[in-house]
């Protein structure tokens, strides 16, 4: 193999990338039969076998619109909005091991470096809310950077209690300590995980945090304005996003790729690794579409007082056990 | 007003956990109540418990239609295989909306005086009332149980009579 690293580093990012983005339509139309299925009804199954050509036939739908950009709207942050919500959401996935091994980069930070990123998603929310010249955009945007900065400190929280048992930031090492079954996070750290998922839940907009787009009282929320393939990203980056956090959420809790044994050596480990990894984050995300078709939006207050006064004292509590039970361990080995 | 909403709040707050049955500190974590709406709806979704889906795939799946139903009109005929209708303009004159049109000529038969030489219903103005079905003496003309009436033009929805004989 004469390969130069550069050339491989770029087919991993560009397969895990493409990966990631033809799961998006899948998951779209998952997320509609599976509501369909909910309600009892039946669901999109007219285009192609069992409706599957659907999403294609959407985004057909989305490229051939007219972009509308509203009067005195800021053209320059309205044509940002979108691209600033989809890429860093895209970009956090380059740190995520989806199998083992095989990552874009192995970064010694990747936890912040994926926290970082997808919260950088909440500009793009922001500035197409205030760009549109809209009042329900506007709100929208508003009460997006309100959610998020309350949930970011419940998760950066939940987050550190799971860092200090598994003693790495990286995410390719945290992977790498819950190989065995009992090693995994989630049995470790269960409020951890509870307060990472339910955060992880307001982070990407999604009921029962969806305040930022609640078509109820807001129209559309940030979005509002938005029309055509603009509207499409604004689509595209929820979902990218969505699927980062369920990979984040089966990385640090539901034990990475390990399917709870040694797997063994070589291609076939690696393999293996994948459809374990693939597995766990499609139980993840029908977690996230099953939640949304089961449970009523939160208040605004209520919002506030479950991240400030709940999650976030629980967080730190929880910081205050696991630090006192890590030094005993430490002491006693 | 205000009073007694302040009065009944709490006494429905604390209804609302002892129906559920559960101490106030379980109540306010939320999650045995997310549970049990996740449960709830994965019923709905595995369709157990007695859940179904409800829709009717139309096109392929035609809605029973009740009995009684009132659709496209028609004209019947009789064992010989003539029209029923002896252009007595009852129909005419009883119809609410005035969509039917009859012109009369004589009957080349000798049972009857007169048959109609026209008869025209112009369905865009038919409100499907049934009076037609109950003032005709000679149980001539009746209402069908069809109901997907499409046409692209208007000149299309005025039925003739040899239309409305083979409804």
């Amino acid at each position: 193999m004469t390969w130069s690293p550069i050339l491989l580093d770029v087919i991993r990012a560009v397969l895990i990338f493409a990966a990631v983005m033809t799961l998006v339509p899948f998951l779209v139309l998952a997320e509609r039969r599976i509501s369909a299925w909910i309600q009892n009804r039946v669901g999109p199954n007219r285009v192609g076998p069992m409706g599957t050509l659907q999403p294609l036939a959407d985004v057909i739908k989305l490229v051939f619109k007219e972009e509308i950009v509203p009067a005195r709207a800021d053209r320059v942050l309205y044509s940002l909005g979108p691209l600033l919500s989809f890429a860093p959401a895209a970009i956090a996935f380059a740190a995520i091991p989806v199998g083992r091994g095989l990552q874009v980069v192995d970064m010694s930070v990747g936890v912040l470096f994926v926290i970082t990123a997808t919260s950088l998603a909440v500009y793009g929310i922001s500035f197409g809310g205030w760009a549109s010249n809209n009042k329900f955009s506007l709100l929208g945007g508003l009460r997006s950077s309100a959610q998020i900065i309350s949930y970011e400190i419940a998760m950066g929280l939940a987050l550190i209690s799971v860092i200090m048992t598994t003693g790495s930031v990286s995410l390719s090492q945290i992977s790498e300590g819950q190989t065995s079954f009992l090693c995994w996070n989630i049995f470790r750290q269960p409020i951890a995980f509870v307060i990472f998922f339910t955060a992880a839940f307001a982070e990407n907009n999604r009921l029962p945090f969806d305040l930022p787009e609640c078509e109820s009282e807001l129209v559309g929320g940030y979005h509002t304005e938005y029309s055509g393939m603009k509207f499409g990203m604004y689509f595209l980056a929820e979902y990218v996003a969505m699927i980062v956090m369920s990979a984040m959420v089966v990385t640090l809790f539901l034990g990475a790729w390990s399917p709870g044994f040694a797997l063994p050596e070589g291609l076939l480990g690696t393999v293996i690794s994948v459809g374990v990894f693939s597995f766990k984050l499609f139980a993840v995300l029908f977690f996230y579409i099953w939640v949304r078709w089961t449970l009523p939006r939160f208040r605004y207050d209520q919002l506030m007082h479950l991240g400030w006064k709940s999650l976030v004292p629980l967080a730190m509590a929880n910081i205050v056990v696991t630090g006192i039970v890590v030094t005993i361990w430490d002491a006693v080995q | 007003m205000s009073q007694a909403t302040e009065e009944s709040t709490p006494a429905m707050n604390t209804q609302a956990s002892a129906r559920i049955g559960k101490s106030k500190w379980l109540f306010r974590l939320y999650l045995p109540a997310v549970f049990k709406g996740l449960f709830n709806t994965f019923l709905h979704l595995v369709k157990a418990k007695g859940h179904k889906t409800f829709t009717i795939q139309y096109p392929e799946v035609a809605r029973p239609v009740r009995k009684g139903y009132r659709g496209e009109h028609r004209l019947k005929k009789d064992a010989l295989g003539r029209e029923k209708c002896v252009a007595c303009f009852m129909c005419q004159t009883v119809c609410p909306s005035n969509c039917i049109r009859i012109v009369a000529e004589e009957a080349p038969w000798p049972d009857r005086d007169k048959r109609p030489k026209i008869f025209e219903i112009d369905m865009l103005r038919c409100i499907y009332c049934g009076m037609c079905e109950e003032a005709c003496p000679c149980d001539a003309i009746e209402l069908t149980e069809k109901f997907n009436v499409v046409s692209t033009t208007r000149t299309e929805k005025i039925y003739n009579k040899e239309k409305l004989l083979s409804n």
